[in-house]
């Protein structure tokens, strides 16, 4: 056995017929783990001893019980920006190194109650503000089909994890494309909830209005039975909504017939990589071979989608980022005074990318430039769910690239940071919109490198991602594997 | 430059944050950049109104404010840089 070729729907058929255990699983985890981690820097903590304490109890329970659900005995990783309760949680920040979360987030309280394996934290840009890794306080991560190339971000780490074989699922997070473009970057299918589906309690806040947690699996099959344990209202997250959560499991089937499809043309403008271009297009014809009705669609004001983004999202990062101020946790530097310990704590904890976007949001919403940034943004934001809703009267989902580009070299967008921003501009507007998307692996480039093709759907659409990406991935029976 | 130098020591002021001189230099054109970018915000100037059709289901949420045992205050104290005893030790706000 391969545990580098298991999905979490075959280790859980292996687990089944007993022939392997929990504990088995976890230590071929960790042994990849050790083969390749030195290699990727996927994770920043591994989870040794915890994880094997932890397997050993659910083949207990497994023996006691006779029956177990589809992810128990699963080996996954966790983003480090979500509280693992007694574990780091750094969010790749030196302002939060030494920080140990004091409680479980809700995704991970649901989790631990079908007892998968958690096998440590994985890397990511600080607090999420990247498209690459490579603002991580702790180094970059590498993307495991090319070395010399980024993994995407800042979902990285756990993209990275995923598509080497570490292990068989990891969570991210998703604000701006976070969990899809590393998808993309790295073969492997992301997925990001309608906003208010899943809960954020315990995720680290990084824009609130936006944020999302996410997930990096293997198949739209084992997407859809994680998020089946996550979705659905929180009491801790008062922007969950009470809505019935569908088994979905009983909407992945092969066909297609009936299905409409939008594709719409502002996504494929200059700028976008032909390769890229070639592989969208292939997929959308596996959709109309699937039986789907393509069509041409428009969305006039995406256009805007990024500028409103880079106000709304660095506006709430100003806020969200005064919490560490040295005084309840992290890292305190001493002043001579309150105010000193506040500045002296601020500089040296935070990177360059935080402190550029508490800049960016703090201008932007201080007196005098409110009304030409923020209301901007927000109309804008208005104008973009219009856009979608109106589309989504005519068609049942919306087919796009995830990224203009494949996964670039390290270094490449360091030197200016608007050309990492303008990495969002298909992912970004979902986030905007608050609507759910799907990455799902599209093909691979000559030079051998991934390329996911996104699905968007309307407000609580998730089933209609599954189906569709299920059958797409069937269909193109790709098997991405990286050599390494 | 959409920011001038004195700006950028402003902003940095009000988000308690400092800076070198090379490195304000460098914040000055990498936010003018920025804000060149999504001065294309301005083009909605004429727009005043969009229609959103809000969700049905978006209603207010509220829970029983009742304590939750899953959490310990010794947990939580335990993270604090400085403390005594079950106080939170910082520097005198008023002088």
């Amino acid at each position: 056995m391969d545990f580098t070729d298991l999905t979490i729907k075959s280790a859980s058929e292996l687990l089944s017929q007993k022939k392997v255990s929990a504990l088995e699983l976890a230590q071929m985890s960790l042994k990849r783990i050790k083969e390749v981690d030195d290699k990727l820097h996927a994770f920043l903590y591994v989870a040794e001893k915890e994880s094997l304490e932890s397997a050993k109890h659910t083949d207990e329970m497994i023996i006691a019980d006779h029956e177990h659900s589809a992810l128990t005995g699963i080996p996954y990783a966790v983003k480090d920006n979500i509280l693992v309760k007694g574990m780091q949680a750094t969010a790749a920040s030196k302002i939060l190194e030494n920080y140990k979360a004091t409680f479980d987030a809700t995704v991970i309280r649901k989790l631990k109650q079908v007892s998968p394996t958690m096998m440590g934290k994985t890397n990511l840009d600080e607090f999420g503000m990247g498209v690459s890794t490579e603002n991580s306080a702790f180094g970059p991560t590498k993307n495991p089909y090319d070395l010399s190339r980024v993994p995407g971000g800042s979902s990285g780490g756990s993209a990275a994890a995923v598509a080497a074989g570490e292990v068989l699922f990891a969570l991210g997070t998703d604000t701006g494309g976070s969990s899809r473009q590393p998808a993309s970057f790295c073969g492997v299918v992301g997925f990001k909830p309608t906003y208010g589906r899943a809960s954020r309690h315990g995720l680290i806040a990084l824009g609130s209005s936006l944020d999302q947690p996410g997930i990096l699996a293997k198949t739209v099959e084992d997407t859809a039975t994680i998020f089946q344990i996550m979705a659905g209202q929180d009491e801790l997250d008062t922007t969950t909504l009470p809505k019935p959560v569908p088994d979905y499991s009983k909407f992945l089937k092969e066909n297609l017939k009936g299905l409409k499809i939008g594709v719409p043309k502002e996504y494929f403008a200059a700028g976008l990589d032909p390769e890229v271009k070639t592989i969208i297009e292939q997929g959308i014809k596996k959709f109309e071979e699937l039986g789907a009705q393509v069509s041409e669609m428009s969305l006039p004001n995406v256009k805007y989608a990024l500028s409103a983004y880079y106000i709304i999202l660095p506006v709430e990062i100003s806020a969200n980022l005064s919490r560490y101020d040295g005084i309840r946790f992290g890292l305190s530097a001493p002043g001579k005074n309150l105010e000193e310990v506040y500045y002296n704590t601020r500089s040296a904890g935070f990177g360059a990318e935080p402190k550029r976007r508490i800049m960016i949001g703090t201008y932007a919403s201080s007196a005098g430039y409110y009304d030409a940034y923020y209301k901007k943004a927000k109309l804008a934001q208005g104008l973009i769910r219009d856009d979608f809703k109106k589309a989504f009267e005519k068609v049942d989902l919306i087919v796009t690239p995830t990224s203009p580009n494949v996964a670039f070299k390290f270094g490449e967008k360091t030197s200016n940071p608007l050309s990492a921003y303008l990495e969002d501009i298909f992912t970004g507007p979902l986030n905007i919109a608050g609507i759910p998307g799907l990455v799902v692996p599209g093909g691979l480039t000559k030079q051998g490198l991934p390329v996911g093709i996104q699905l968007i759907a309307n407000h609580f659409a998730e089933e209609k991602l599954f189906m569709a990406g299920h059958a797409l991935e069937q269909s193109l029976n790709l098997k991405l594997k990286p050599n390494i | 430059m959409s920011i001038s130098l004195e700006e950028v020591n402003k902003i940095a002021k009000l988000a308690r944050l400092t800076f070198s001189d090379a490195e304000k230099q460098k914040l000055q054109q990498e936010l003018s950049a920025i804000l060149d970018y999504v001065d294309q915000l301005k083009e909605l100037s004429g727009k005043t109104s969009f229609q959103i059709t809000d969700d049905p289901d978006a209603v207010n949420l509220v829970r029983d404010d009742v304590v939750d045992a899953q959490i310990n205050p010794q947990e939580f104290l335990a993270q604090v840089p400085a403390r005594e005893g079950k106080f939170i030790k910082v520097k005198s706000v008023l002088e």
